[in-house]
């Protein structure tokens, strides 16, 4: 880390030591803000700089060029921040001044992200959640900093907070000097100032692990937008793509082939893109993936070639690990990990916002990655209970029927309304899948209460592993459908407040059920509980 | 030893059932009204009749055995540790929330609840997916309710996630 531990504060006017002067971004943005701005008036400019030249006026386009630098600039000078000891605050915008105060206490995330321009000129950009669930939330951001700058704020927001005791005696190791100067300096009742912090590094991201990307399709998105833009592009223009060079022969090949091979060349050319999409998707995500832990009681998880993002997660609002295996992954022997923590909502997309603590690996280092996190490598390896024949058999039933449904639909289509045979005949194809899939299905099926962690896992197309601590476990909804009931089954849902909001132990025997909750959860239960000799 | 959990102790109103036969009805109406326009407009055939005749009897099964259904099924207690509900007919769930988690406690009347005299009881914790929902209570009971989980919900110390 660079630039001078926070607390030490020789600088700082204030009790705790944070400087709580009014600060600028870095000048550098200077340079980065007209870069950023001018694609966003791209358009305008076009039609000012069409117009301005049909009518003669060429130096139209000459000053709304000039004003949308000076404008982008002016960002620059419109904008202030400051930490003060219990908020922090941004000021920005010319004409419309906007003032955002965020209280310390509930910073829960900083995200540190630059992309390619920023980290051209040594700056990233700051985020600071507060792990509000609506999607108003804009958050503080600070764009940019200095890389240093970055971090030590970084460092500011998350490691100088209240802590329990018991974790201090990590800053025994100390890496400078400051550990000294920040036990005599006089701290705020709730705050516990630790002595250097201390990194220690979980996981580092393998070149190898890149065999993954082509099973993420993560590019099969990717592929699809190029292809509508495209298609698109050469419907406007009234192109005709048969026509020209290489395509032509491509063309001329397929309509010469047999239907059959036809069809094989083109899958295997779709699969072939995407899966080179989708490795070049995995490399820009996660290239230089890192995730360690400060002895502060925070996670820093950096990663992107060029894009470099970083994420923090304070421990203390982590509330368990999944490890989760989409079916391709899941064939090719690999996973992935994500944190369920509070204020932290599980994001979309490849990257999972930023929750993600593992990209696509192989299988048994994200399950010492989630043993490393949960700092106890049995929730992620234990066996799991099997939720038996009933369970199963709804598996089958469910799926089965379903496709049996389909077929039924086609069937009675084909009477009702002259469908042709064949969409029936391709209906029937669901019948061996459905069973594949119950039969995959019924296997995920488990739950285990190990290490003070409620293990559940299900699913067959994403393979979920949810280890839940049972401290985050905030109450418990026993659903049991009529049929169900008839089974003696019930599903268990724990509700918490972080990650999903809920996780799940599907089909489970109703006794099971009880006594998994009651053992999770002591003394939650015990006044609705009946023992039966 | 087999160890089962026990239902909750309290019932809720009796006047529910009319309350929720009235809800239900409404649905049906809208069902049935569009079905005679559709026959009406479109001339009755012997489909059409059969559609709206099913619709009639099912509607009919249905605000019948659902609201009593209901009834029987929709249980609530509150303890000074624990909220704990049952509801749904053919589905039916059971929610167990501890009272130190609880965030928020909402009552609610709304004009067809007024009507009947009801109010419905909301208690939140931080977890999205928990709320229990207390439907169709004695308008004074569920106004004793909220004061007692206020009290309780006070006497706890935390952030409650």
């Amino acid at each position: 880390m660079t630039g001078p531990q926070p607390w030490v504060g020789e600088a700082a006017g204030t009790v705790d030591g944070v400087d709580p002067s009014w600060r600028r971004l870095s000048p550098r943005m200077l340079l980065v803000h007209p870069v950023q701005e001018l694609p966003r008036a791209l358009v305008p400019l076009l039609g000012i700089f069409v117009a301005g030249t049909t009518s003669g006026h060429d130096w139209w386009a000459v000053v709304s060029l000039a004003g949308v630098v000076v404008a982008a600039m002016l960002r620059w000078f419109t904008t202030t921040y400051r930490i003060t000891p219990d908020y922090v605050q941004v000021r920005q915008g010319l004409l419309r001044r906007r003032e955002l105060s965020v209280p310390r206490d509930r910073v829960r995330t900083v995200d540190v992200t630059a992309h390619a321009i920023h980290r051209l000129v040594g700056l990233a950009r700051v985020e600071v959640g507060t792990g509000r669930s609506d999607r108003s939330d804009e958050g503080v951001r600070l764009d940019g900093l200095s890389a240093a700058e970055a971090s030590r704020l970084r460092e500011e927001l998350l490691h100088r907070r209240a802590r329990p005791a018991t974790e201090t005696a990590a800053g025994t190791a100390t890496e400078t000097a400051a550990g000294t100067a920040a036990e005599t300096a006089p701290a705020p009742a709730e705050a516990v100032p630790v002595a250097a912090d201390v990194e220690v590094e979980l996981v580092r991201l393998r070149p190898g692990w890149v065999r993954y990307g082509p099973f993420t399709l993560s590019g099969f998105v990717t592929v699809g937008v190029i292809a509508a833009f495209l298609s698109r592009l050469v419907n406007e223009a009234h192109l005709d793509p048969t026509r020209y060079g290489p395509l032509r022969a491509v063309a001329g090949h397929l309509t010469h082939a047999p239907v059959g091979l036809a069809v094989a060349e083109v899958l295997a050319a779709c699969v072939a893109v995407v899966a080179l999409a989708s490795t070049f998707g995995y490399v820009l995500a996660f290239w230089g993936f890192r995730m360690t832990r400060h002895s502060a009681g925070t996670l820093h998880v950096t990663r992107g070639l060029l894009t470099a993002r970083a994420t923090t997660i304070e421990e203390r609002r982590l509330r368990g690990v999944e490890i989760s295996q989409p079916l391709l992954l899941r064939v090719a022997g690999g996973a992935r990990c994500i944190a369920i923590a509070t204020g932290l909502r599980v994001g979309r997309g490849a990257e999972r916002g930023g929750s993600l603590l593992l990209p696509p690996a192989p299988r048994a280092e994200a399950e010492r990655v989630a043993g490393e996190v949960l700092r106890s490598r049995e929730p992620a390896t234990a066996p799991l209970v099997p939720h038996g024949p009933r369970a199963r058999q709804r598996r089958y039933t469910r799926t089965l029927g379903t496709a049996a449904l389909i077929v039924g639909v086609l069937l009675a289509g084909r009477w009702l309304a002259d469908w042709p045979d064949w969409a029936w005949q391709v209906g029937l194809v669901t019948l061996p899948v459905a069973w594949l899939l119950a039969e995959d299905r019924a296997r995920a099926l488990g739950h285990a209460l190990v290490g003070g962690r409620l293990v559940t896992r299900q699913g067959s197309l994403v393979r979920r592993r949810w280890m839940l601590d049972t401290d985050g476990i905030i109450g418990w909804n026993l659903n049991r459908s009529f049929f169900q009931r008839r089974a003696g089954l019930s599903t268990l849902t724990a509700t918490t407040a972080a990650g999903h909001q809920r996780y799940e132990v599907l089909d489970v025997d109703l006794a099971e059920a009880l006594h998994l909750a009651d053992e999770a959860t002591p003394g939650l239960l015990t006044p609705f509980l009946e023992r039966h000799a | 030893m087999t160890v089962t959990l026990r239902a909750p102790r309290n019932r809720v109103s009796r006047r529910a059932i009319g309350y929720w036969t009235l809800r239900a009805l409404g649905g049906w109406l809208v069902l049935g009204a569009i079905q005679l326009v559709w026959l009406m407009s479109a001339g009755p055939t012997g489909l059409r009749l059969l559609a709206l005749v099913a619709t009639a009897v099912l509607g009919t099964v249905h605000l019948i055995v659902m609201p009593r259904w209901r009834y029987r099924v929709h249980l609530w207690e509150a303890t000074p540790e624990a909220v704990y509900t049952q509801s749904g007919w053919l589905n039916q769930e059971r929610r167990i929330a501890p009272v130190s988690r609880i965030q928020t406690v909402d009552s609610e009347r709304g004009p067809l609840e007024q009507l009947f005299g009801l109010a419905n009881v909301t208690v939140t914790t931080a977890s999205a997916a928990g709320p229990l929902k207390i439907d169709g209570l004695d308008h004074a009971t569920a106004q004793r309710l909220v004061d007692d989980l206020t009290t309780n919900t006070q006497a706890t110390p935390g952030d409650a996630t």
